[in-house]
């Protein structure tokens, strides 16, 4: 069973805040998933090497140079970028203060 | 001609015969759409103004006697976690709420200059995540077949869109079974590729070592069309492969060799849709084919597998939503307390779960019990998949347990995972696999899935179109 304060943990980590309600469902709902996933431990694979990816592909690089060829495309695009951002200035994402 | 009855085929010789023109045939999506989309919900934005200048310029050109290629002039619709510039693209979440994607994907851009008409956004689970689309934070889509119950997802608008007629081919995003799953409760065809076959550049991540995009038609050549013009290496994408597509000769045809996973019709299955799949099975002895019962014991873990893996993957993607750079910001002097309140307020239930469970499965102490131990079980259920197709050529199975479930029905998150269980191995393993119409289960379309081996896309749709004849 998750406890409580295993979710506030959790929580904290990935940066999402929860409400007491929250916390006691999310509680509920985690052990059954991880009762479920536990079933892995049935397979013995202390020989196997685990996969991250299907491929096989390995350093795939490109060249790394700008590919707009114009000033006012580089601007467009720049400008399309920072129009989302909830807070800027000048050409600058405007972040919250992080430094005393 | 009816335009609603066409396919991408007829369309496209209808429209070189000039029996309609792309206007028309765009219009004619655009006021169906208009029409029913407040019943269906399937789209969450029409992109009509694109649309209308794409089909002007097809119409240039077919009328200066210019080539426009099998899907030019062909109104698609796009799931909307694929970017298309200068619209938005939601996720379906409301973090994301007023995006507006400031590039094209990579596959909208082919099918920008293949003449393809973009003809609006579909709706989705929030974040690709969900098997019925009633995680979407815009409302739930209904199943044009039964309005009662759900397309499936997490691609359940492009799904519904694609089988209510509103365009003649969708792109979707398939990471566990979301383009798959949703074709077969619709009675369609949806086709999810190799991994690395197309390029994920402007798709929303949602698992990267899982997602791809997939594509819907009403028949297995539709599906195929679009494929061919989205598939490739892209160097935007460093994941995908450099490789054509294969397939077999037609001499592998003659003596196909089917496999059929006893482990894939075990508990869980709804009996009618065990019977249909047995006999669409069974159709293809009338090319003498051979059936041969196999068995790939690590299956019922490969939904254990998924749900470490995936929520793993989800809680380092998902990270990037921190109201600074884009989307929903809840504004707090305090870093921290931004971080919380736009995460907590921006993201729905499933989104949240996803995330929770990944960084636990990955969080110090636990990496090994869990996303260490998961990758292992992938390598045995990939192994497994692959030794398989030394045996046999093709493998036919379910593409789910049940036909399309009632709105509301599956109210546990667990028990919604479970609808997952024959489209997740696939995934894992990187495979082809497409899921195509094989019969009802009461009035209800029941799929059958065709999984081929690692970069045999191609041969997957020869197959399912050597189906699709023999079950005329």
């Amino acid at each position: 069973m998750i406890s409580k304060e295993i979710i506030e943990h959790i929580a904290k980590l990935a940066r999402i805040e929860l409400t007491e309600k929250e916390k006691e469902r999310f509680s509920n709902e985690l052990s059954a998933i991880l009762d479920y996933v536990d079933k892995l431990n049935q397979i013995d694979t202390s020989e196997i090497k685990g996969i991250s990816q299907v491929t096989g592909l390995e350093n795939v690089v490109r060249k790394d140079e700008i590919r707009s060829t114009s000033r006012s495309d580089r601007d467009e695009i720049r400008n399309k970028i920072l129009n989302e951002a909830p807070e800027k200035k000048d050409n600058y994402f405007k972040v919250p203060k992080i430094l005393e | 001609m009816k335009l609603g009855d066409l396919t991408i085929e007829s369309a496209h010789r209808g429209l070189m015969k000039k029996e309609f023109s792309a206007v028309e045939l765009a219009k004619f999506c655009l006021e169906k759409i208009k029409k029913e989309n407040k019943e269906i919900n399937d789209f969450l934005e029409i992109t009509e103004k694109l649309a209308l200048e794409q089909a002007k310029k097809v119409d240039n050109k077919i009328s200066q006697r210019e080539k426009i290629g099998p899907i030019g002039g062909i109104p698609i619709a796009i799931k909307d976690n694929i970017l298309v510039e200068d619209y938005k693209a939601t996720a379906g979440s409301k973090i994301l709420e007023n995006y507006k994607a400031p590039y094209d994907a990579t596959v909208v851009k082919r099918l920008k200059d293949a003449g393809a008409i973009i003809i609006g956004k579909t709706n989705l689970d929030e974040f690709a995540m969900g098997s019925s689309t009633e995680n979407s934070a815009f409302g739930v889509v209904k199943n044009p077949l039964d309005k009662t119950r759900v397309p499936g997802g997490s691609s359940g608008g492009s799904a519904a869109a694609v089988a209510a007629g509103h365009c003649l081919g969708a792109l979707g995003s398939d990471t566990g079974g979301s383009v798959r799953q949703p074709a077969s409760f619709c009675g369609i065809v949806g086709f999810k590729p190799s991994y690395g076959m197309v390029s994920r550049y402007g798709l929303i991540a949602m698992a990267s070592s899982l997602d791809q995009i997939g594509t819907f038609g009403k028949n297995v050549e539709d599906a195929k069309l679009i494929f061919d013009m989205i598939k490739g290496k892209d160097e935007m994408d460093a994941t995908t492969v450099d490789l054509n597509s294969k397939s077999e000769t037609s001499q592998k045809i003659k003596t196909l060799k089917i496999g059929v996973p006893k482990e894939y019709f075990a508990q869980g299955i709804n009996p009618e849709v065990k019977e249909k799949i047995e006999k669409a099975i069974g159709t293809f002895s009338n090319i003498n084919a051979e059936i041969k019962e196999i068995s790939l014991p690590h299956t019922e873990y490969s939904l254990a597998v998924y749900y470490i893996i995936m929520p793993a993957e989800v809680s380092a993607n998902l990270a990037r939503f921190d109201g600074i750079k884009y989307g929903f910001a809840a504004k707090d002097k305090n870093l921290l307390e931004h971080y919380l309140k736009t995460r907590e307020k921006g993201f729905g239930d499933e989104p949240t779960r996803r995330i929770m469970l990944g960084t636990y499965a990955l969080s110090a102490g636990y990496r090994d019990a869990y996303y260490n131990k998961a990758q292992q079980v992938r390598a045995l259920i990939k192994k497994e998949l692959d030794d398989a197709f030394r045996e046999v050529d093709i493998i036919l199975t379910p593409t789910a347990p049940t036909p399309a479930f009632k709105i509301g029905e599956k109210k546990d998150p667990l028990s919604m995972y479970l609808s997952d269980i024959y489209t997740t191995p696939a995934s894992l393993a990187g495979l082809p696999a497409i899921s195509m119409p094989c019969g009802e289960a009461g009035k209800l379309p029941v799929g059958l899935q065709i999984i081929g081996p690692q970069f045999y896309d191609d041969f997957v749709f020869d197959v399912a179109q050597i189906f699709w004849q023999l079950s005329k």
